[in-house]
């Protein structure tokens, strides 16, 4: 037992890993093995998440069930492992995701081995995020989950559709997204890994806990420029980085391609998890890293919010195929994380820090509602997909006679994704709003708007799908949905509805990590 | 006296290489099997090297030391350190899984292992040479059955050509460098090669600056260095499989190898004086390489001129001439090595199968040879530095060291202020989007796709003998992508060695 208890995150990170290189040995024709190998493997961290859950000392700051081993020792980079009030809820989040995602795949059959094989990557590579206390650790797999990703997309991601590119060329659409998605955030963690390089070239230590103190008291001149002048590059390179991932508006374009031409489970996570550790590395390393400069520039990552909310919503609404209504939502959405960020990051260290805890609040609950309903959303979308085949909202209609049970689970998942009192949406935007109105007035108001069209897109998705005129091809054509589905949104759905009436027994885990982050 | 194991490893392909002549020509399967069983206890040996090397004490381990030609003060001698205690166990690799995946060749085999197998005690004799004669005398050794296997084995179209462009290349490069190093041998007045002695000859800085781009030069084009590199990418296509293997993955190694231990280590001040030029050369290998790939359309000359670029990065490593960039270049020595001779591996399965290298001819490979796929694959992440895989941990060092290396002692002479190596970082690490999207385009067009009709009867996949060979290759580079000390201890204990020179750690 305390093997268990001085190694749990080890597990945590490994055990999906370990199962994937169990499947390895598997034979590649037993596609039932295959699934259920790794829906129970995917159970494993599960289990210990929620081991580390209830043995988590909410009366207590900092890090952890922290670890500490030599890994890269001649540039000083260490294997150090912890979790905070921050970080515990996106582990767990991860770890009930993905099991998830893995049932929802269970209608996958082309190369079942290597799909679940790369799932299963996909897993410890984010968690790895959340769990580093290292730098170089925290880059490592922050990166190598690209590429289970990419391989996702571009093998098992929709086979319909082209894209011309310049010069005439026609690609397929999942060849183009995932190819998109890969450039994208790649590029971008260019500038990170570069500063990264940076600060360890100059601190000759990767250790989060001691570049908190060390790197945000360095003083004089480096490489020739002020020390100022230098950690304002290396912020906009964290910054750019983790603004691409989130996605922050104008960096968004990639995620509506990728997030549609996904496999379900693909797009589950994607919108889910991978798009918090975005915005997770804003909170563990941007603000700590660099305080002074994420107050200098928080209003313009406020600025870039509120863009990400309004043209998320109004792009949102204007799309005619479900799924990339669902995704656009997601820039919508996780422009209140960036914004209750923002304001935090203003107000830090100053009088009004209370609000600024109150919007950071507010964004780290965002992100486990979102990671929720997200999930929710993206899953439904592949439950009527898989039965018609199409994505196109004009296509469907009235649909609510013929599958009664899945149009209330859509009514339901939808309402807490617009952000319904009483459903958990609605805590973490109420509390983002609360903490930036004073902050950011302006943009804070402006937001407002995004949030009524949030209204507007949710209702069109659920009018087009299940009201109006009923769509008479899909009669007898249309199943109702299936135990296994129900399954998978069934967590889901427990936990909006907790978390929307009694959302404390999260908070109060946030709340900790937070006031420790600003006090 | 302790049991020679560096000169049983040196002397074992070249034995091998010898008897396997004695073997009738046409009893393919016993010439095979006994290359095999030579090459896997080499393999073996330099496990043991590697694995017994003890890097807490550091310095030369295993030394052997024989007068050969007393009169002139040449002595056989030599030893490993952690520098080259992991080539030594690169070029086991290599020769190990280049002999598996040889299997197939049907021409001559036992004329190419004999060739191959002298190519191979080469290349050992370098990375173990502590003579200034012996690294000559090997190196050439190495560079001679180079033009037979690819001028004899080699792709019809251009294999004269590509043959005796790479070894009038290495050549002129070799003779340039031993004038250097008579130079050294007769202003030094010891009269002896041994380069530990030469170390501490005292030459004075003048003619430290004006003897080591000869020397350093000429043991680079071997290493490919711009604007000499050119001979390399058509070497690596004309090669058969197992040479282009052991072209990319070891021989590039012996000329950036021989040019630290000969030029930098011997020529410390020499090294500090030219460092900012090394360091643009080096740049525009990374960069220009990675370019130049981008536009091929054989599969083969992207691979080739992906080493002109990763090779770029070893100089790049080396030229920031501090510990970081050292031990940067060291692992990137070995990562690349095994990587290349992955790349290479799985070029020359597609191309047995296909007959084609052209990209736009080829496609859908992963449904025939899932396996082959896939370590190209691993390989592709490896190359663009994807972090997991050992290049992402052979690059980072080799960054971090560019960022800093504005403040080695370095001559003021030169323009080089505290921006300059940032602003050389950020343009290095271009290359490496650069790569990934040649890469990406290599797997997708390749391997994934529609298979094109023509190939529908004719292309199975690989035998288990490749399997084995591309698995071993694979292991070894995620591995040291999640556990790099196993081998980064080894180097920086190297690097240490190779800094005393350059005034401590």
């Amino acid at each position: 037992m305390d093997f268990i208890q001085d190694h749990l995150l080890t597990l945590i990170l490994f055990s999906p890993t370990f199962v994937a290189f169990v499947m390895v040995f598997f034979p590649s024709n037993e596609d039932n093995l295959n699934r259920w190998a790794a829906f129970v493997g995917s159970l494993i961290p599960l289990v210990f998440s929620l081991v580390l859950w209830f043995n988590f000392d909410r009366t207590q700051t900092g890090f952890q069930f922290e670890e500490q081993a030599v890994w890269y020792s001649a540039i000083n980079s260490s294997y150090h492992l912890g979790v905070d009030g921050i970080s515990l809820p996106m582990v767990l989040l991860t770890t009930l995701l993905t099991p998830l995602s893995i049932l929802a795949s269970f209608g996958i059959k082309d190369r079942v081995k290597s799909y679940m094989i790369l799932f299963l990557f996909l897993e410890t590579g984010m968690l790895g995020v959340f769990v580093a206390l290292d730098l170089l650790i925290f880059f490592v797999f922050y990166e190598v989950g690209l590429v289970p990703m990419y391989f996702l997309i571009n093998q098992w991601g929709s086979e319909k559709g082209e894209r011309e590119l310049w010069g005439g060329m026609k690609v397929s659409s999942r060849l183009y997204a995932s190819f998109k998605f890969m450039i994208y955030t790649m590029g971008a963690s260019l500038g990170l890994l570069l500063a990264i390089q940076m600060i360890g070239a100059v601190s000759g230590t990767f250790d989060l806990i001691e570049l908190y103190q060390s790197w945000t008291a360095l003083e004089g001149t480096l490489f020739g420029l002020s020390i100022g002048q230098v950690k304002a590059i290396a912020f906009w390179a964290f910054a750019i980085a983790f603004a691409v991932k989130v996605p922050v508006w104008p960096f968004h374009t990639w995620l509506p391609d990728a997030h549609t031409e996904a496999p379900t489970a693909g797009s589950m996570i994607l919108a889910g998890v991978l798009l918090k550790l975005g915005a997770y590395g804003f909170i563990r390393l941007v603000i700590p890293l660099y305080p002074g400069e994420a107050k200098y520039y928080a209003s313009a990552l406020a600025f870039l919010a509120m863009m990400a909310i309004i043209f998320g919503a109004f792009a949102s609404y204007g799309q005619t195929d479900f799924k990339r209504l669902v995704a656009y939502s997601s820039v919508n959405h996780m422009g209140f994380v960036v914004l209750g960020i923002a304001a935090a990051a203003w107000v830090a260290s100053g009088p009004n820090v209370q609000d600024g805890i109150i919007a950071m609040n507010g964004a780290v609950l965002q992100m486990f509602n979102h990671g929720l309903s997200a999930a929710g959303m993206f899953f439904l979308v592949g439950v009527i997909y898989d039965r018609t085949h199409t994505r196109n909202l004009n296509d469907f209609g009235g649909l609510f006679p013929l599958v009664p049970v899945y149009g209330g689970i859509l009514i339901f998942t939808s309402m807490a994704s617009l952000g319904l009192p009483g459903l958990n949406g609605f805590v973490s935007e109420f509390l983002v709003v609360r903490g930036s109105w004073p902050v950011f007035t302006l943009f804070t108001a402006l937001s407002m708007i995004g949030l009524l069209f949030t209204g507007a897109y949710i209702l069109k998705g659920i009018k087009q799908t299940l009201h109006g005129p009923l769509n008479e091809k899909w009669i007898g054509q249309l199943s109702e949905i299936n135990s296994r589905e129900l399954w998978v949104i069934a967590p889901l759905m427990v936990l909006m509805l907790w978390l929307g009436i009694w959302p404390a027994w999260l908070l109060g885990v946030i709340n900790q990590a937070v006031t420790a982050l600003f006090g | 006296m302790q049991f020679p194991i560096l000169s049983v490893i040196v002397f074992t392909p070249l034995v091998t290489g010898i008897l396997l002549m004695f073997i009738p020509g046409d009893r393919k399967n016993e010439i095979r099997v006994a290359a095999l069983g030579a090459a896997g206890f080499a393999l073996l040996l330099s496990l043991w090297v590697y694995f017994g090397y003890n890097h807490l004490a550091g310095g030369y381990q295993y030394v052997e030391k024989y007068n050969w030609l007393p009169a002139l003060g040449v002595s056989y001698f030599v030893g490993v350190d952690g520098m080259n205690a992991p080539l030594v166990l690169l070029t086991g690799v290599v020769m190990f899984t280049g002999v598996l995946i040889s299997w197939g060749i049907d021409d001559r085999p036992r004329e190419f292992f004999a060739f191959l197998f002298i190519l191979a005690t080469g290349v050992f004799g370098v990375f173990v040479a502590l003579d200034m004669f012996m690294l000559f005398f090997f190196y050439e050794i190495a560079v001679f059955p180079m033009y037979l296997l690819i001028a004899l084995w080699g792709w019809k179209v251009t294999r004269e050509y590509a043959a005796m462009k790479l070894t009038l290349y290495l050549f002129i490069g070799s003779v340039v460098s031993l004038v250097g190093a008579l130079a050294m041998y007769f202003q030094s007045g010891l009269n002896t090669f041994d380069m530990l002695a030469l170390e501490e000859a005292g030459f004075s800085t003048q003619f430290q600056v004006f003897w080591f781009p000869f020397v350093f030069l000429g043991f680079a084009v071997l290493g490919g260095i711009f604007p000499f590199h050119n001979w390399s990418p058509d070497g690596h296509v004309a090669a058969p499989t197992a040479v282009s293997m052991f072209h990319a993955g070891v021989l590039m190694k012996l000329g950036a190898f021989a040019a630290l231990r000969v030029g930098m280590m011997l020529l410390p001040e020499g090294a500090q004086a030219w460092m900012p030029a090394l360091i643009f050369f080096a740049l525009v290998n990374v960069v220009y390489g990675a370019f130049i790939a981008m536009v091929q359309t054989d599969f083969k000359y992207v691979i080739g001129y992906s080493s002109v670029s990763h090779m770029g990065l070893v100089m790049l490593g080396l030229a920031t001439l501090n510990k970081t960039g050292f031990v940067g270049a060291g692992l990137q020595m070995f990562s690349h090595g095994v990587m290349t001779a992955l790349f290479f591996a799985a070029v020359g399965m597609v191309y047995d199968r296909a007959h084609t290298r052209e990209i736009p001819k080829l496609g859908g490979m992963s449904k025939e040879m899932p396996l082959v796929a896939v370590a190209f694959i691993v390989g592709g992440l490896v190359s663009m530095g994807m972090p997991g895989f050992s290049g992402f941990i052979a690059e980072f060092p080799i960054f971090m060291g560019v960022w800093t290396s504005g403040s080695s002692p370095i001559n003021t002479n030169w323009p080089y202020v505290g921006w300059v190596g940032p602003l050389i970082a950020v343009v290095a690490v271009i290359s490496i989007v650069i790569t990934a999207s040649y890469i990406m385009r290599i797997v997708r067009r390749v391997f994934f796709g529609e298979l094109p009709a023509e190939f529908h009867d004719h292309i199975g996949d690989v035998t288990a003998l490749d399997k084995v060979a591309l698995v071993v290759l694979v292991v070894i580079m995620v591995s040291m992508g999640w556990f790099p000390r196993l081998i980064a201890p080894l180097v920086e204990s190297g690097v240490n060695n190779v800094l005393r020179l350059f005034g401590g750690a």
